[in-house]
């Protein structure tokens, strides 16, 4: 069975960090449409500091502690709701896990599903509100219709899953945050917190895609 | 939309660097986040933090003084602090008997403040929080925990500075905290958006003609949009549905602000008032202190809110103690 180490798995966050970084004026953009102008200002400054903290990790044999921390760096830099509920993107999954030295597809699934249970009680947000979960909902569900049997699958039908979900959020009216008040004419734009959760999919695929073809060249 | 700014990103830091350098005497800036800190603090009492998002001041940084708040973590415009900078302002100001954070209720803000607080626990140190939920406007009564907090934030912030500088036990400052919040009610109405600093666009539009009752700081929908109206249309219209949701009797004692949201003036705000003051004389109710400012704003916003906190002999009590804060200052009596 395909795994992921604790090294592999920093490799990975600081690759979906450096793309969420680079994706700053789109989410600026989406956001100055329907909200304050600033997520992608907001998730640049989580990113940057997930960065600083797992170069900087301490030396760790637990697959878990790498999304503890990327997690509690978003919680810990952002501010807004979406400080929150990005950090528990990645470090509600992690709480409680049995210490792992090696992460497989079907943890990660599970790591994802607590995540956006978690994501859904603390938001109290469902499909068709506008936000973070239109796009996570359908890429877990994607996940777990795949199965655990390769990451490069796995994050596959994520990133489709969830770009499709991204994309459906045009035609939503907002539940939460600053859109809320456009009422109707939210409708046609994207939700920004939903555009990041399909680019933090599409880099967990690149990544390992790139990582494939590097083992299958060498 | 003309805004005096130098970078869009750099609005909150550029503005808590001037206003920290400005009132030097009393405020100093934490060394790593964006929180204001009072020098002059007085010692072994629990600590009042207050904050929330920037762009409302002098909202909340403004409110840092004596008998008032110890600090404020201020968060990006509109946005809450984070978990991180609400723990390191706290930290600056803890005296070892507690912390207590009043905040307005707002999605963001009840996330990252019960972070904080989870955190502090963590470390042993012992916190409580009193969110504010005055605007009357924002859900109906047996929804009160969904309502808002805007100008009725000054009030609790006064008794729960009061409380803590009276050297009382955290449980103590919260229990007569949330009562003066409980005491409190706002309304507002708003005749022009304002804006978001960078962002060359109105938060909403209102037709020129046009006001909207209670309509939020960050232009929430309100609940009636209606023609522009005199001053003592407007005055008598949120006095009316104020009373409808706090009753106030003939004999009572209230606090009342008249608060601009930003671009009004106290040339308007006096004119409410005074029609304000001739409804609460008809209705036998008795002002005990009376404020007309710009105090909780939502940058260029148009309109004003009126906000009643109803005494008692302890809100009084605490309400009597004598503050000082650049924004806010009360003889004692």
């Amino acid at each position: 069975m395909e795994t992921l180490s604790v090294n592999k798995l920093k490799e990975m966050i600081l690759y979906v960090a450096d793309q969420i970084i680079e994706s700053k004026p789109l989410l600026t953009e989406l956001d100055s449409a329907i909200g304050d102008g600033d997520h992608g200002i907001g998730m640049e400054k989580g990113f940057l500091k997930v960065k600083e903290k797992i170069s900087a990790m301490n030396p760790s044999e637990n697959v878990y502690d790498v999304f503890t921390a990327t997690g509690r760096a978003l919680l810990m830099s952002m501010g807004g709701a979406s400080g929150v509920m990005f950090g528990h993107f990645f470090a509600a999954g992690a709480k409680n896990a049995e210490p792992k030295t090696f992460l497989n597809p079907e943890d990660f699934i599970a790591l994802m599903q607590k995540s956006l249970n978690t994501i859904k009680e603390t938001g109290k947000a469902n499909i068709g509100d506008k936000t973070m979960v239109d796009a996570l909902e359908p890429a877990v569900q994607a996940m777990k219709m795949q199965g655990g049997t390769s990451f490069i699958d796995l994050f596959r039908s994520a990133e489709s899953a969830a770009k499709e979900g991204a994309e459906k959020t045009k035609a939503y009216q907002a539940k939460y945050g600053r859109a809320i008040f456009l009422m109707e004419r939210a409708i046609g734009h994207q939700d920004p917190g939903a555009t990041s959760v399909w680019i933090i999919f599409r880099s967990l695929r690149e990544f390992v895609e790139k990582f494939t073809e590097g083992k299958q060249a060498g | 939309m003309k805004k005096i700014i130098n970078n869009a990103d750099h609005v909150v830091q550029e503005s808590i660097e001037g206003l920290v350098s400005a009132y030097e005497r009393y405020y100093t800036k934490h060394p790593e986040v964006n929180g204001i800190i009072y020098r002059n603090r007085r010692k072994g009492k629990v600590s009042l933090v207050v904050g929330g998002g920037s762009g409302h001041e002098p909202l909340f940084g403004g409110f840092v003084g004596k008998g008032m708040a110890d600090a404020a973590a201020c968060g990006n415009i509109f946005a809450s602090p984070d978990p991180g900078t609400i723990c390191q302002t706290a930290y600056a100001v803890d005296e070892g008997k507690g912390i207590l954070f009043v905040y307005g209720n707002y999605a963001g803000d009840n996330l990252n403040f019960d972070a904080a607080e989870e955190i502090l626990a963590e470390e042993g140190i012992q916190t409580a929080h009193v969110r504010v939920w005055d605007d009357c406007a924002s859900a109906p009564p047996e929804r009160t925990e969904d309502r808002r907090g805007i100008a009725g934030d000054v009030f609790v912030m006064k008794i729960a500075g009061a409380a803590c500088d009276a050297g009382l036990t955290l449980e103590e400052v919260k229990t007569v905290t949330e009562k003066a919040r409980n005491n409190t009610r706002s309304i507002g109405v708003a005749t022009s958006p304002g804006s978001i600093p960078g962002l060359n666009k109105p938060t909403f539009e209102l037709g020129e003609n046009e006001i909207e009752y209670g309509m939020g700081l960050h232009g929430e929908p309100g609940i009636k949009r209606t023609v522009m109206e005199p001053a003592d249309v407007l005055a008598e219209t949120l006095y009316v549905n104020l009373l409808k949701d706090m009753p106030v009797q003939s004999g009572d004692e209230v606090c009342v602000l008249v608060n601009g949201l930003g671009s009004t003036t106290v040339l308007e705000l006096s004119i409410i008032y005074r029609k304000i003051k001739e409804l609460l004389d008809r209705d036998g109710v008795m002002v005990h202190d009376a404020e007309l400012k710009s105090l909780c704003t939502c940058q260029e916003m148009g309109g004003f809110s009126v906000s009643i906190m109803k005494l008692d002999a302890e809100l009084k009590l605490y309400f009597d103690q004598p503050c000082f804060t650049p924004y806010y200052a009360k003889e004692g009596r």
